[in-house]
């Protein structure tokens, strides 16, 4: 491809473990344009964090490589900045000086102190953080903190910006803010971005391509799905739209049909513990019966279908009629 | 119902008032039960020296140690005022007279003592933590290096300072020769038996702080490609200030307590040695005067520990961290 941008060239992970080699990834390549929003899902433990630290640096692949215009990366680096799923903030600094540290590293001797400190505000201003600068993050809320977390990483100007989980750890309202405001943000400034995350919804929103992961051990890329809606996308409307739910369901089949945690009562325990994701996906699976996961319908491409309130409980009324 | 859970302002005040006397008076009550206890007990105990002081008796040596810190001050200042005299009288005389300033000599009292222990715990206790602090900002870094000291801390962590006082006394007597010391001998080797005992919280500690920085900061760090230095010295000082404050204070009590073995030994003019002079001396008053100080050191640690919590709720960032 002439216009790939970053490459994860066949990377391959094993870990030593005193039972020996634990094979985390195996044989991931992926292309990714310039501008393009990809979100990577799968269940927990499937390597998706390995990957977003191999394309971070933080990381050493076993086999393959990852190539960022035209080079080949080693080792960290501002050019592919980091927002952690636990905002990560020193807590001993500010709001201002948390962002400050990285801007007057990635910029120093290019920009002057005025300059630096227009961009740091101006980065604080693009996530709705400028009125907190001089705080320290103890005392702002969760929310607060990602977003100075994604201040920080952009002010960075990356290539490329990699979330991992960036929105897991904040209540499902809060997350939908923090969602638009990326959005948002996206519009402005068109980054080339990598989020890991384990909610479908927020895959679709946000996603230009979905790259849905195996399980693992030796996870690998299962199926990519391009999501085609217009932007800007609107919550509110996509929920009635049947483009966006075929989307949402071909994912969800991936997740829970085709890719079902092997060790499900691990699994089950694991959505119950993350009761902060009041998602109404992962509450169907822990409804759905065993019989039931069988059976799948996967609707043909703009297959109309009714609006329906509760879009999540899809799969469970489809596979209840069937059965 | 919810009337129930609203409490009146003046019932309030009361509470907060209650509270108030309650953590004053509770100790207040617990402290005449013991010192009671104490003048009781006391009676009942035949010495060499008479009888063990009770409190009363206690609190009158107290105040006549008092009068002789001034009686002594007095006779300094007369002195100084003689001396001056003197040799203004001299010049007067012969202009080209060379004049003698000497320092008064009289014997340091019970407060010249204090301030000498003072000074010498904190000599010690910064050059502890001069050596400590970065040791074990390496052992937490680097595996290897923790690997390779551990066995020594842990195995001179232990010993006590009555141990170490022979070996410091013959080197420091050795080593340190001067015509014109700056510091006295036994100053020298209590305040470097004190560093030799309390190094070791705060190096454990600040291993222990510095191995314990949050994986994802140190990824921040790696990210900005933070040379090694920065990163100490922007995330993962800060981070391992709470833990090192911690040892500071445990290494601050430590070097208080083997101060006075210390100067009991060394002979360091300071409170140790106030202690063993009235041992050695065994007049009628020596177990008050002696319980005078035992009190005094006892409240000396006390301040010492608070004013090292009031120091580190400054510095930490963890303001929620409970300190006690």
């Amino acid at each position: 491809m002439p216009n790939t941008y970053l490459k994860i060239d066949h990377v391959s992970k094993t870990f030593p473990t005193p039972t020996g080699e634990f094979c985390a990834l195996d044989n991931v390549d992926l292309a990714i344009n310039q501008g393009e929003y990809i979100s990577i899902i799968g269940h927990s433990g499937c390597g998706k964090s390995t990957v977003l630290n191999v394309v971070a640096g933080l990381l050493d692949p076993s086999e393959g490589g990852v190539i960022l215009e035209n080079r080949e990366i080693s080792g960290p680096g501002p050019d592919r900045a980091v927002v952690f799923q636990h905002h990560s903030l020193m807590p001993w600094l500010s709001v201002y000086e948390n962002v400050a540290l990285a801007v007057r590293r990635v910029f120093k001797g290019k920009k002057s102190k005025a300059e630096m400190h227009d961009w740091i505000v101006h980065n604080l201003t693009l996530v709705h953080m400028d009125h907190a600068m001089e705080k320290l993050p103890s005392e702002i809320s969760g929310g607060m903190k990602q977003r100075v977390g994604i201040a920080r990483a952009l002010a960075m100007q990356p290539k490329v910006l990699l979330m991992d989980e960036p929105f897991g750890a904040l209540d499902a309202l809060t997350r939908s803010h923090m969602q638009e405001s990326l959005m948002e943000i996206q519009t402005e400034l068109n980054n080339t971005i990598i989020m890991i995350t384990h909610d479908v919804d927020e895959a679709v929103l946000l996603s230009d391509k979905i790259i849905m992961m195996t399980n693992g051990p030796s996870a690998t890329i299962g199926e990519v799905l391009e999501i085609d809606l217009p932007r800007p996308r609107n919550r509110v409307r996509l929920a009635d739209n049947p483009t966006y739910n075929h989307y949402r369901q071909q994912v969800l089949s991936f997740l829970y049909e085709r890719q079902r945690n092997p060790l499900d009562t691990k699994a089950k325990t694991e959505v119950s513990a993350e009761t902060e994701t009041p998602v109404e996906t992962e509450k169907s699976v822990e409804n759905r019966t065993p019989e039931t996961a069988v059976t799948k319908s996967e609707p043909e491409k703009g297959d109309p279908q009714p609006p329906q309130d509760q879009p999540a409980l899809k799969i469970v009324d489809r596979s209840g009629q069937a059965a | 119902m919810a009337n129930i859970s609203i409490t009146p302002d003046f019932l309030r005040t009361s509470i907060d008032v209650k509270a108030a006397l309650r953590a004053i008076l509770i100790p207040l009550v617990a402290i005449l039960i013991f010192l009671a206890i104490w003048e009781f007990t006391a009676s009942q105990i035949k010495t060499s020296l008479g009888l063990v002081p009770g409190p009363i008796e206690v609190s009158k040596q107290f105040s006549t140690l008092i009068t002789e810190h001034n009686t002594e001050r007095e006779k300094a200042a007369a002195f100084i005022e003689r001396q001056k005299i003197r040799n203004e009288k001299k010049l007067a005389k012969n202009p080209d007279a060379i004049v003698k300033i000497r320092p008064y000599t009289g014997a340091p009292t019970f407060f010249d003592q204090i301030l000498t222990s003072l000074l010498t715990v904190f000599t010690g206790f910064i050059i502890a933590s001069i050596i400590a602090i970065p040791i074990g900002i390496l052992s937490g870094l680097s595996q290897t290096f923790h690997t390779a000291i551990n066995p020594i801390v842990q195995i001179f962590k232990p010993i006590s300072p009555l141990a170490w006082l022979p070996i410091v006394t013959i080197i420091v007597s050795a080593v340190y020769v001067s015509d014109d010391p700056y510091f006295s001998k036994s100053f020298v080797t209590s305040a470097l038996t004190v560093t030799l005992c309390c190094m070791w919280p705060t190096l454990i500690n600040t291993a222990v702080g510095v191995a314990g920085v949050d994986r994802d900061l140190i990824n921040v760090s790696r990210v900005l490609q933070l040379s090694s230095l920065t990163k100490v010295y922007k995330i993962i000082l800060p981070s391992a200030i709470p833990m090192i404050f911690t040892g500071l204070r445990l290494s601050l009590g430590i070097g208080w307590m083997v101060l006075i073995a210390a100067e009991m030994l060394a002979q360091n003019p300071g409170l140790g040695k106030f202690v063993w002079d009235e041992f050695q001396n065994g007049s009628s008053n020596s177990l008050g005067r002696i319980m005078v100080a035992v009190i005094v050191i006892g409240i000396i640690g006390f301040i010492l520990d608070r004013l090292m919590l009031l120091i580190q709720s400054r510095v930490s960032w963890d303001k929620d961290a409970i300190l006690r």
